[in-house]
């Protein structure tokens, strides 16, 4: 066995109180801590002021509180390629996609892993909530301690390959945990707001940075029998299950976008949170990655998270010839999104997850929904 | 793990008989050199002595040197100075694309102010062309800057021919010399140039003191005002410790400069040999019989600044590139960029290693190696 001292631990840092308190633990464990920042967008304004440069800082300042080397690297290329690219063809297609999910599979565990390799790292470390564990030589993915915050939904492309390169030093710990140990060691972070949002998109407003880079086509809103109810700004702006924004006053329920028609340009609402329109019972999902391939039998009973921090709902999984799955719901499920993810865990253990791609009910698609 | 500078075009490590000197003035001379009384008068006499060494270091007058907090500084005021202050001459200026940025930003700067600014191009071999400067010139000139040594490639620039041609031209001459002057012989009055920058921290001495060379006579606005310090062009109490610091450097500089160029110009040799029995595939950006002897440039086909430059620091050589890339943004090398065309793969992987007085025959065979080995295990 090596010592942790000759084991060289990359981590990934953006300057937020997570990552900090991922490489401080890691360095108190002894290991040859490096921090990394990570580039992946150019938000420099007309000013030249770029967020990158300011949480570059915070990483600079809270290594040198570590007394760990710190170096930065650009990923800037590979994201547009591989993340920008795949988030605006989703909302052409008029889905809703998964940025973090896709950043998480391609940059931070594939470009960014083979990165840290290259610097003759044995680990990379990030400050994701979720916990590794080896089992018969195998590598499975935990959900985080706290469930409030456990990130495994965002993780569900990983495999065991990757995960055996992997450490996640919060996994075990709750968030205020992480906040207090910030705290106590005085970290330049200790008190920095989480971020919110998508990183490329940070605290801006998501109407007006899609409109900078797909045409908004506004066109009709009307109910799923052909009532005009007013106007949509664009289809790529809303999303199913969304009640802010439709601008539809009167009385009643409230308004709530069940579906969307791309070859139409039109946005289809119902009134009322449960309006029935809004339920499922199956769906078929695409781009499937299991975390153990080989544990995977043709059809199983499990969990499954539709959308992040959602609670997890009974499902039972059918694997079908393609790769894809059919998944069916214990019970009827709201707002199943295509472009999300779908991520299915056994208790505690995380599966793996794909893409929503089609909502059915009764045996029948929604082709309404997308 | 010992850990190897080879970065001396960044800043070098004092000279122990600098901080020596330096020593017994921070103990005992406190006095501000403008007093006059006992306590001003030890200091000013400190100041003058160093000053007379300094402008004898270059051929100069006492009264052509304006001390400043560096190079930056130096460059600034030979800009912003003669640049407003010649303004009913002219206002075209002319500097080069390759530039440090202390210069080509002040230029930007003095072309949002209303200035003209040519830069003139670099070619494969990293300098600029005679020709070039000589079409450029009009009667609107009133100032050509050129940096002596670029500082990432280490080329020297043909500034005597420049000076030459300036001979009877109204626009006065400026040289960026940060980078040359520790290993160059020079003579302001054989170069023929009017304004000359330098800097102490890259010739051994302390960090936040350097000078420029103003000759007598040309027109010079101060940048900043207060007291009467430098002839009223570089106002504020005088950073005496530094000048003294920065003697020292200057007088250890000249005894030493003759072994000094044989000494870096046989680690860059040796340095390149190895990377060459190592089969190492590299090759010298400029040309390198033009390059001074503290600096080589080696681009690396198939690699990139950002993986080399952190796999060299974590295996304990320190070097550098021209190409920005803290904070994750990797701007490509401006001077690459210059000589090869925006998108060359020389301009993202290329490192500039400078040699000086942190190195030994002992430790450069070992950072060669540990070069040779990373450079290796990346293209495989």
């Amino acid at each position: 066995m090596k010592n942790n001292k000759d084991i060289r631990v990359v981590v990934g840092m953006s300057g937020g109180v997570d990552s900090s308190v991922a490489a401080l633990l890691l360095k108190e464990q002894g290991y040859d801590v490096v921090g990394i920042f990570m580039k992946n967008w150019d938000d420099t304004d007309e000013f030249g002021v770029c967020t990158a440069t300011e949480d570059f800082e915070d990483v600079v300042r809270v290594c040198n509180q570590l007394d760990i080397p710190y170096y930065s690297v650009n990923f800037e290329k590979q994201y547009w390629d591989k993340v920008f690219t795949y988030f605006l063809d989703e909302y052409k297609a008029g889905r809703t996609p998964n940025p973090d999910v896709m950043c998480n599979k391609e940059i931070k565990f594939k470009a960014f892993l083979d990165y840290a390799l290259d610097l003759g790292a044995d680990y990379l470390a990030t400050g994701h909530y979720a916990q590794v564990r080896e089992h018969n030589g195998k590598y499975e993915m935990l959900r985080g301690v706290d469930s409030n915050k456990d990130q495994t939904y965002f993780l569900n492309q990983l495999s065991s390959d990757i995960l055996e390169k992997v450490m996640f030093p919060l996994g075990h710990l709750p968030k205020s945990k992480v906040r207090e140990i910030a705290s106590e060691h005085g970290l330049a972070t200790a008190t920095k707001k989480d971020s919110t949002g998508i990183c490329f998109i940070g605290e801006r407003n998501f109407k007006e940075f899609l409109s900078e880079y797909l045409p908004a086509q506004p066109g009709e809103m009307m109910t799923l029998d052909g009532v005009i109810k007013g106007k949509h700004d664009g289809l790529m702006y809303y999303t199913i299950g969304q009640r802010q924004g439709l601008g539809i006053g009167g009385s009643g329920d409230p308004w709530f976008v069940v579906g969307k028609n791309l070859t139409e340009n039109v946005l289809y609402v119902e009134q009322g949170y449960h309006n029935e329109n809004l339920y499922s019972d199956e769906l078929i999902a695409t781009d499937l990655n299991w975390i153990n391939p080989n544990d995977v039998k043709e059809t199983f009973s499990c969990t499954a998270k539709f959308r992040y921090r959602q609670e997890d709902s009974g499902v039972s999984v059918h694997v079908l010839e393609d790769g894809n799955v059919r998944v069916v719901f214990d019970e009827s499920q709201r707002a199943i999104t295509p472009g999300q993810a779908v991520v299915f865990y056994d208790g505690e253990v995380c599966l793996g997850g794909g893409t929503i791609d089609k909502v059915l009910k009764q045996g029948k698609e929604l082709d309404y929904v997308g | 793990m010992e850990h190897i500078y080879l970065d001396h075009a960044a800043t070098t490590p004092m000279h122990e008989k600098v901080i020596h000197a330096m020593m017994p003035i921070y103990q005992e001379v406190f006095g501000n050199p403008s007093s006059i009384h006992a306590f001003g008068r030890k200091a000013r006499q400190l100041l003058d002595s160093a000053r007379r060494v300094i402008a004898s270091s270059i051929h100069a007058g006492e009264k052509e040197i304006i001390f400043t907090s560096g190079g930056t500084e130096a460059d600034n005021l030979a800009l912003i100075g003669t640049a407003m202050a010649n303004r009913e001459k002219g206002n075209h200026i002319i500097t080069t694309v390759q530039e440090h940025h202390a210069t080509l930003h002040t230029a930007e700067y003095l072309e949002k102010e209303g200035f003209k600014v040519t830069y003139l191009p670099v070619y494969k071999d990293g300098k600029i062309s005679v020709e070039d400067l000589k079409n450029a010139l009009t009667d609107e000139t009133i100032l050509v800057s050129i940096m002596y040594v670029n500082n990432e490639t280490g080329i020297v620039q043909p500034i005597k021919d420049i000076g030459e041609i300036l001979k009877d031209h109204q626009a006065y001459l400026h040289t960026d010399a940060v980078q040359a002057y520790g290993l160059l012989d020079i003579d302001v009055n054989n170069l023929g140039v009017d304004l000359l920058s330098t800097s102490a921290h890259k010739i051994n001495g302390p960090k936040g003191i350097g000078f420029l060379y103003a000759r007598e006579g040309i027109k010079l606005n101060a940048l900043q005002f207060g007291g009467e310090q430098e002839r009223k062009r570089r106002p504020g109490t005088e950073n005496v410790v530094g000048v003294v610091g920065f003697m020292t450097a200057v007088e250890i500089m000249l005894e030493e400069r003759e072994y000094r160029n044989k000494a870096y110009e046989g680690f860059k040799q040796q340095f390149l040999n190895i990377l060459k029995e190592e089969e190492i595939e590299f090759q010298v950006n400029g040309d390198i019989e033009s390059t001074i002897a503290s600096i080589v440039n080696i681009s690396f086909p198939g690699t990139n600044v950002e993986k080399l430059l952190t796999n060299f620091d974590l295996s304990g050589v320190a070097a550098s590139s021209g190409s920005a890339c803290t904070a994750g943004s990797v701007e490509p090398s401006h001077v690459l960029s210059a000589i090869y065309g925006e998108n060359n793969a020389c301009t993202t992987n290329s490192i500039r290693f400078s040699f000086g007085a942190a190195n030994t025959t002992e430790n450069v065979e070992e950072a060669a190696h540990r070069v040779a080995k990373i450079v290796r295990r990346l293209l495989k």
